[in-house]
């Protein structure tokens, strides 16, 4: 530790640490443009400038280290001289055009300047014009606002692991772009707007829609990930106008992926607004009460053990709950909300989580993937592996499809679950990176276990865990990374076959004479056999809503206080930012209302009351925010059946359109832009 | 006194022999190398430090000193680096080609030496590339010393391992700067590191590394050879041994030439140049170092000494010792705006006062050439000028500023003059026209 005394407040910090780490400590803001605590340091736009005793010039205080008796002033004469020069730097061939700045308002900029700046501008030469560069269908740029911080290079080569941003030309010509210009490819790029202190990189859907003061801001949680990232709703009136990522350093840091942060004007479109009926082979509006009317008449004759309900992947866990309730009151115990099929075993939570934790990955030292393209099915918990990677302290490997770009090296093992077995056998030298590493973690994408030999997959991938030794009681290294917020949730409400019950197959196999369909859009619903009758309960027309013979509008997850878990099995809420559009409720008064019609007694009258009873038959569900966090006591491993052993065929991947993989984003003008970008064989090569 | 013959170290520097091994080792390159090597890492670098030598790249650290700065063990491994500077592109400054061009023995064998005391098992040369044909004379002096085995394994006979290698640059003025240089020579944009890390804690892929000027290197071997104490009776105490001085402009023979330090200013220029064009009295000024380096009008070039600490007395610098002699047909004003000019086409770009100020700067400046201005914008001028300095990562900046500041400090009167004339022109010369 150092003494640093700053402006006569004496700070204690570690070696290494900064002189703006140590002014902050002292409580003292240090202005700053190039500096990010997440990015290396540049120390170029030379903002943080602070004096330093016995030093001859002013030092960058974001590069310079302390050391022990520092003093260090940042309010001195010399300071706000400095300050006040660089500010009129950054302002000479700034435009100055904040009133049509989509950043204005919350500009790093503008709110320095008037704080740190002087006043009036002495430059009477022409300003510099700079051409605007071509970036994605997301991001706009307005280049001539640019002041060289060089945030969004950084970023891009060091966060996101794609080193297409650069500086091109020398002294004022020097320019941030692609130089051949294309379009980004990847999925964090919307954090290029949040790290651009000033105008030059804004949201190209935002583009002129609001001002920051117009907004009304609540915090939720993405749900369009297993990720769960922390998120801002921006709201104005009835609409979302856009999605911004919250701090949380045990999850999301501060990042966003693209399809959670872009996707939103997937709200507006192809809503369920309205209750529908199908009378004679077509389907008609009709109100609530005609909709539950028929929901009644039709559910009358049909004995419990033939209904069944499929729970969707962006279901809140309150609504999977209720639903469970009401087919439990009417006798049912055909629940499922493994769309996918995924072989996945509930009878022990770690058997489907991500143990390890999110940030468990900052320290874990070999990491194997299996079956997944975390890129594409988790971008920000991908960034992690990347930030571990790049340290150096991470070795990966992968089992799957070959030639993933990750962003980071991974050796490739195989193509299918033999290469598991041969591992396990010690056939490959990364078994020994496994079991040489203090915290090893295996990761099972979902999808791995999705297929017909999907348990003995997931058997196989739990002893491997256990043979290197990641099952300990310190450390847990068996992982399952789930792809939609809404999965763990579902599967914690215990939305899965009851005693008896028959699974989505045996649903689909004719088991049942009534299907209610929540939110589940995910399987194919020409599946669902011909006279079945199905509600469809959710927000978006999508696939299963024209197979509906009852529709009841729902609420997407902005519209709803929800509780969602996610991948690692962090309880979190989302609250609601708007109301549902039209005639659509939350999802579990809907299922109230229905319990009410067809006389099943439903024993919670408010969410509080539904929150209490999901917290009494699961404890997990009481500790929002939190997440048990701790090793494995118990190595036994996933049930399987007798004889059954995994398959040789090569493993595929879920997610074949980043940007079009759920009901919303399929329904978003913004994504479907991004897929036609991103999926063209032939690079678009400039904004043409 | 002039430096006598038997004094130079340069003794090829006008190219009148072959620079090749055999011509060179006549001239006593490479004699007795291995008995030098011999005599140890610590003994070479206390005879650096006795000898006073600072460094010949523009800021004059004493090189023995920055040679004792490299770390003497290697316990993670990482190797110590050689990196010499060759980027020569100061405006006025053309030492080193002819060192390089001529003499490239002296260089290759005190890259020897220096990897020795610093121990460096490889070296690289990073020589600016418009310098095309002398690079190909150094590669093939470094071929020659090869396959005499000075240099490769068990080196002269030293039994120390030196590889050496030449890199061209590729027309950045920046990658002069020494750790814009390193970048440069990793294959990145030439642009300053952040110091601290110094270089000889974090330079070249990470290691430890030392970066001196050719001139610099050049000079080990005479020094090594003929003793500290032989180098520092030239010249004045902290400013001593000999030096080569680029002499251009309005003098009769511009010339290099090698004279020792602490020589006068007049006494250089007339005895080596043959004097200001139309006689001393006929200077209006001399920047002394280099372009970076203020301005020095004639009542101080009268009687100023050419040394480092002489020369900072009047707020300028010996810098490179590149010497440009203006006579008063100069239009001082755009002289300098055309190095304001060179300053702001050369920033990197990566600080904020340097990349917008000396555009700045360069714009204020072509209005003062015409006169387009206000008086008032001279102390504008200056306080841009204030607010770059001393502002930036690396150094560029500060000698960027410094040409403008001497121009403003020696001649405002005539900045003024000029301003004054162009509002008469505009004013009093405005004939009314037809139609009013």
């Amino acid at each position: 530790m150092a003494k640093v005394t700053i402006d006569g407040i004496e700070v204690e910090v570690p070696n290494g640490a900064t002189v703006l780490q140590a002014c902050e400590a002292a409580g003292k803001e240090i202005p700053r443009f190039c500096y990010h605590e997440r990015l290396s340091v540049a120390g170029n736009c030379r903002m943080c400038l602070v004096e330093v005793e016995k030093a001859p010039k002013p030092v960058a205080s974001c590069a310079y280290p302390v050391a022990d008796g520092m003093k260090v002033f940042t309010d001195s004469a010399l300071v706000r001289n400095a300050r006040r020069n660089v500010m009129e730097f950054l302002l000479i061939n700034h435009p100055l055009d904040c009133p049509i700045c989509d950043q204005g308002g919350e500009c790093d900029l503008q709110d320095q300047a008037t704080a740190y700046g002087g006043q009036g501008g002495r430059y009477r030469e022409q300003k510099r014009a700079v051409k605007d560069k071509y970036l994605g269908p997301l991001v706009k740029t307005i280049m001539t606002r640019c002041i060289q911080c060089t945030r969004c290079v950084r970023f891009a080569t060091e966060v996101a692991g794609v080193p297409e941003l650069g500086a091109t030309g020398r002294g004022e010509d020097m320019q941030i772009g692609t130089y051949v210009e294309k379009a980004l490819t990847t999925e964090l790029s919307g954090n290029l707007i949040d790290i651009c202190p000033v105008g030059a990189l804004t949201s190209r859907p935002y583009a002129f829609v609001s001002r920051p003061w117009e907004l009304r801001k609540t915090d939720s949680v993405d749900v369009l990930d297993a990720v769960g990232a922390a998120i801002r709703v921006d709201t104005r009136g009835p609409e979302v106008l856009r999605i911004l990522p919250r701090i949380n350093e045990e999850v999301n840091e501060e990042w966003m992926a693209d399809r959670g942060r872009f996707s939103f004007d997937g709200l507006k479109r192809r809503r369920l607004d309205r209750p529908w009926i199908r009378v004679e082979g077509k389907l008609k509006p009709a109100s609530w009460q005609e909709a539950f009317a028929v929901v009644a008449e039709r559910l009358k004759g049909i004995p419990g053990q033939r209904l069944g309900a499929v729970a969707g992947d962006l279901v809140d866990a309150e609504s999977a709950f209720a639903l469970r309730e009401l087919m439990v009151g009417l006798g049912s115990a055909n629940l499922d909300c493994r769309q996918d099929g995924a072989a996945i075993d509930v009878s022990r939570r770690d058997h489907y989580l991500f143990n390890s934790g999110i940030a468990g990955i900052d320290e874990a030292d070999a990491l194997l993937l299996i079956g997944t393209n975390p890129r594409k099915e988790a971008p920000v918990l991908n960034a992690r592996i990347r930030k571990r990677w790049s340290s150096g302290a991470l070795k990966v490997a992968s089992i799957g499809p070959a030639g993933l770009d990750l962003t980071y090296k991974a050796e490739h093992l195989g193509e299918g679950p033999d290469a598991l077995a041969t591992l396990r056998d010690g056939g490959h030298a990364f078994a020994e990176v496994l079991k040489g590493a203090k915290r090893p973690m295996i990761v099972l994408g979902r999808a791995a276990v999705a297929r017909p030999d999907g348990a003995a997959i997931l058997a196989a991938a739990w002893a491997l865990a256990e043979s290197v030794g990641a099952l300990t009681p310190e450390w847990h290294g068996f992982n399952m990374l789930h792809l939609f917020g809404g999965q763990v949730g579902a599967l914690d409400a215990g939305f899965v076959p009851g005693e008896g019950g028959l699974d989505l197959a045996g649903m689909l196999g004719g088991g049942v004479d009534a299907l209610w369909l929540l939110g589940a859009d995910g399987f194919e619903p020409g599946l669902i056999p011909p006279g079945t009758f199905v509600i469809y309960q959710g927000h978006h027309g999508d696939r299963a809503a024209a197979r509906a013979d009852v529709i009841l509008p729902g609420a997407a997850y902005t519209e709803k206080d929800g509780t969602y878990v996610n991948t690692e099995g962090r309880v979190q809420r989302g609250r609601m930012a708007l109301h549902p559009p039209g005639e659509a409720r939350e999802d579990w008064r809907i299922i109230r209302a229905a319990g009410a019609a067809l006389d099943v007694s439903l024993a919670f009258d408010t969410l509080d009351a539904l929150r209490a009873r999901m917290a009494a038959a699961n404890p997990v569900f009481g500790m929002v925010d939190g997440r048990i966090a701790e090793g494995c006591h118990d190595t036994a491993g996933p049930r399987l059946a007798e004889g059954a052993a995994p398959e040789a065929t090569s493993f595929t991947l879920p997610i074949t359109d980043y940007w079009q993989a759920d009901a919303i984003s399929r329904a978003s003008e913004t994504m479907a832009e991004c897929s036609r970008i991103y999926n063209d064989a032939t690079p678009k090569l400039a904004a043409e | 006194m002039a430096l006598s013959d038997k004094d130079r170290i340069f003794t090829n520097l006008y190219g009148l022999h072959p620079w090749n091994l055999k011509d060179a080792q006549r001239r006593g390159s490479w004699d007795g190398t291995a008995a030098i090597i011999a005599k140890g890492r610590d003994w070479i670098i206390e005879e650096m430090k006795q000898s006073g030598l600072r460094g010949r790249g523009g800021a004059g650290f004493p090189t023995g000193m920055k040679w004792s700065f490299m770390p003497k063990s290697n316990p993670d491994g990482r190797p110590s680096y050689l990196v010499v500077n060759g980027d020569e592109s100061e405006p006025g400054t053309c030492k080193d080609r002819d060192i390089i061009r001529n003499d490239p023995h002296l260089l290759i064998e005190g890259c020897l030496y220096a990897g020795v005391a610093m121990g460096a098992h490889a070296g690289y040369i990073y020589v600016r590339g418009e310098y095309y044909n002398e690079i190909q004379v150094l590669q093939a002096a470094i071929d020659e010393a090869y396959e005499a085995g000075l240099l490769g394994p068990n080196a002269a006979g030293s039994g120390w391992d030196f590889d050496l290698y030449v890199h061209r640059g590729a027309g950045a003025y920046i990658c002069g700067e020494e750790t814009a240089l390193i970048e440069s020579l990793e294959g990145k944009k030439g642009m300053p590191r952040l110091k601290p890390p110094f270089p000889a804690a974090v330079g070249l892929y990470g290691c430890p590394t030392t970066v001196n000027n050719v001139e610099t290197i050049a000079v080990v071997p005479a020094i090594l050879k003929r003793g500290a104490s032989w180098f520092s009776s030239f010249g004045r105490p902290k400013n001593v041994g000999t030096k080569i001085f680029c002499i251009q402009g309005h003098v009769n023979k511009p010339c290099n030439v090698e004279a020792e330090m602490s020589i006068p200013m007049r006494e250089l220029i007339e005895r080596y140049a043959g004097g200001v064009r139309g006689g001393w009295d006929n200077l209006l000024a001399v920047i002394p170092g280099g372009s970076s380096t203020p301005l020095l009008p004639k009542h101080i070039c009268d009687d100023v000494l050419m040394d480092f600490d002489a020369l900072r007395e009047h707020k300028s610098g010996l810098g490179t010792a590149g010497v440009i002699v203006m006579d008063k047909s100069t239009d001082i004003i755009k002289a300098i705006a055309r190095l304001a000019q060179f300053y702001k086409h050369e920033s990197c770009g990566q600080c904020t006062p340097c990349r917008e100020g000396m555009g700045w700067q360069k714009r204020l400046m072509d209005r003062m050439v015409e006169g387009r201005a206000e008086i008032a914008e001279i102390d504008v001028l200056e306080s841009v000028t204030r607010q770059i300095e001393g502002h930036t990562i690396c150094a560029l900046a500060d000698g960027g500023v410094w040409p403008v500041q001497g121009l403003i400090r020696h001649f405002r009167p005539l900045m003024e003059e000029r301003i004054r004339e162009y509002h008469a022109k505009k004013s009093g010369g405005a004939m009314p026209l037809a139609a009013e």
